[in-house]
């Protein structure tokens, strides 16, 4: 075995990419966690069913590209709904998201048994599309994904600290005038874009992980939204390597999940032993959990 | 033994009566995605089973499913309780580990075998009448509704036995743990309640209906009522509409019948999100545009009466400036006047427009109770 694999331009290809898409999860996944979104993830992967069975049935083709489009499209559409009940009504994130992916994804399964009565065998195994493989990764997918991390970094640089209010209190946010909605469906955006990117790469289930598992664990080293953010970045793009050198190391064992397994593990471990909110540090000072301060 | 048809909806409507009970509760405790983590995260607990028995058509399967599901919402609930993370992340952090688990399962384990492992569970609506409960060589009709049926009683029955506790816990937690409710022991018992069903519903329903069902109903009868008795009987109704209503849809169009039920969920939704009286769309818009009216009229009888004996009356309080000064658009300036001639604010003198005895005590009214201070209407 040995470590010859470091050489092997694929693996290294697999690697960057996959770090990538750790990265960027982890830095949009600390303003979903805060937001109490973090599922948005698992939601628009499945609101991006229709979009993808649409876009089928429009094309006739399974045109990579074009189903990527419909794909995003179908799942942005639903991140907005997401926004608007959210704002205009008392139903909390968690069951926006619940609603939209639960109709959108029962729409693309109505979808699919239209485009089951299409004389070709193309439709066969649409909804496989969601199930990334990251073994499977080109250059060119590696490139976009580079080219959508600057845009999607940069954006939250420019707009950091409206963000930041946004996360932490958008009751005042709206007070001192800003425009919630609008900052809301940007940020939404993003996280709609970075899941795009992740969705062909690692999958539905395991970009949910990459979103979720690298902020919740960079929340226990920290209170600081700009360490959170950076510590985030940096555990993700750890689980992206880490868990491609797993699989390429002991063989057989699927990318993606073991880029989630990575990412399960550095935040368990962060709730284990994070020092002043880890559950092993209070529970060996006295009076240890209320140093640990509001969770989320 | 009746038409199949009649079967099956039979089987859907008992399936959404069902899920949408312990929906109501999730929907209040902010954990509306339990299902859609339930139904990843069962794969693990298939995968274990399998590696076990190493049939497909084991029992043992839904037992094991169960029993993740059991375990994936435990996991969530006491990952919950640690205080380090809110209820979203916690499902977020449990099921995607427990889904790769079992993929990796899969990977390693069962090999080239390809087997298809999480498509065990997903049941199909339409094959519910062809899956017979047979006892004593008497046909009892489809097992799916006996099951279905079996869960919905014993579901209604845990509400009614533990709905002040399980009211109170989901409101206010503390106050529950101050009465001495224990409100884990209850949780977990909702949970466990919420996960049988669930996973037994998957194999009957389809996850498409089962997620849907859990979420749709108490979500669209949240915005009809506030009170939980309410919400609940309401959430049941909403289960059994959206089953038949679909049902029809996917029979008339020859659709997935799973599929069509969460379509017509979501349409039912959106007609509620628009229409509900109080909460909906439209009669928020319609709210605003009344309050808007009414702080119009109230700004017009202040500003007729600071400038009522002034030199600047015909100036100011003219009917062809008013727009102007109040920077009303013209259409909607003759709008507030209209509507202040009808209650008897105003009246109107040749161009000139003069307040009434009425609408001078109404503005003297709105001046007192803004403490004296006349606001400044230009």
């Amino acid at each position: 075995m040995g470590f010859a694999f470091w050489l092997d331009p694929t693996f290294r290809l697999v690697a960057v990419g996959s770090a990538l898409i750790g990265a960027v999860g982890g830095v949009l996944g600390t303003f979903a966690l805060l937001r109490r979104q973090s599922l948005l993830g698992d939601a628009m992967s499945h609101a991006a069913l229709p979009g993808i069975v649409l876009a089928f049935l429009l094309a006739g083709s399974r045109d990579l590209p074009l189903l990527l489009a419909g794909a995003s499209l179908s799942a942005w559409l639903g991140a907005l709904l997401v926004v608007l009940i959210t704002h205009r009504s008392r139903i909390r994130p968690d069951a926006a998201l619940g609603l939209v992916l639960s109709v959108f994804f029962g729409f693309g399964i109505v979808l699919l048994t239209v485009a089951q009565r299409q004389p070709t065998a193309a439709q066969a195994g649409l909804e496989r599309f969601l199930f990334g493989q990251a073994a499977m990764m080109l250059r060119r997918d590696v490139e976009g994904i580079a080219l959508a991390t600057v845009l999607i970094l940069v954006v939250v640089l420019l707009l950091w600290k409206e963000f930041k209010v946004l996360a932490f209190d958008p009751a005042f946010a709206a007070a001192i005038g800003l425009p919630v909605m609008a900052l809301d469906v940007l940020l939404t955006t993003l996280i709609v874009l970075a899941i795009a990117l992740g969705l062909h790469a690692v999958g539905v289930v395991l970009m949910s992980a990459v979103l979720v598992a690298p902020a919740a664990a960079a929340r226990q080293w920290t209170h600081r939204l700009e360490r959170m953010v950076i510590l985030a970045g940096g555990f993700g793009a750890l689980s992206g390597v880490l868990g491609t050198l797993l699989s390429s190391w002991i063989g057989r064992l699927p990318t993606g999940p073991m880029i989630a397994l990575c990412a399960s593990g550095i935040a368990l471990f962060s709730l284990l032993f994070a020092p002043h909110r880890g559950l092993i540090w209070t529970a060996k000072s006295p009076g240890g959990k209320r140093d640990a301060g509001p969770s989320g | 033994m009746l038409a199949p048809q009649v079967e099956i909806m039979l089987v859907a409507a008992l399936a959404g009566a069902a899920c949408a009970l312990p929906g109501v509760f999730l929907f209040l405790r902010r954990m509306a995605l339990v299902g859609d983590a339930i139904s990843h995260a069962i794969l693990f607990g298939i995968v274990v089973t399998f590696l076990i028995v190493r049939d497909l058509r084991s029992p043992w399967l839904l037992i094991g499913a169960a029993g993740t599901g059991v375990l994936t919402a435990v996991a969530v609930d006491a990952l919950r309780r640690t205080g380090r993370v809110k209820e979203d992340a916690a499902l977020g952090l449990v099921f995607p580990a427990l889904f790769s688990l079992g993929v990796v399962g899969i990977a390693r384990g069962v090999g080239n075998i390809h087997l298809d492992l999480d498509a065990v569970l997903l049941g199909e609506l339409a094959f519910a009448p062809f899956d017979r409960l047979i006892w004593g060589g008497w046909d009892l009709g489809p097992r799916g509704a006996w099951v279905m049926g079996g869960l919905l009683l014993l579901n209604l029955t845990l509400i009614l036995v533990f709905y002040k506790e399980w009211t109170l816990s989901t409101f206010d937690p503390d106050l529950a743990e101050i009465f001495g409710f224990r409100p884990a022991v209850l949780h977990y018992l909702l949970m466990g309640m919420t996960a049988l069903t669930v996973v037994a519903a998957f194999d009957v329903a389809g996850v498409v209906l089962v997620v849907a069902m859990l979420v749709v109903p108490p979500a669209t009868a949240a915005l009809l009522t506030d009170r939980l008795a309410h919400m609940l009987g309401l959430s049941v109704l909403l289960g059994l509409g959206i089953a038949l209503g679909g049902y029809g849809l996917a029979y008339a169009l020859d659709l997935s019948i799973a599929g069509s039920m969460a379509t017509v969920g979501g349409i039912l939704f959106v007609l509620v999100f628009l229409g509900a009286p109080g909460q909906g769309l439209i009669a928020q818009a319609r709210q605003a545009a009344r309050q808007r009216q009414h702080l119009a009229q109230q700004m017009l009888v202040i500003h007729l009466l600071s400038h009522e004996g002034t030199e600047a009356e015909y100036e100011e309080n003219c009917l062809k400036t008013l727009p102007l000064h109040l920077r009303w658009d013209p259409a909607f300036a003759a709008q507030v006047i209209q509507r202040a001639e009808r209650v008897g604010w105003v009246v109107r003198e040749g161009e000139l427009l003069r307040l009434t005895e009425a609408g001078r005590r109404a503005a003297r009214e709105i001046i007192g109770s803004n403490g004296g201070m006349i606001p400044l209407s230009r």
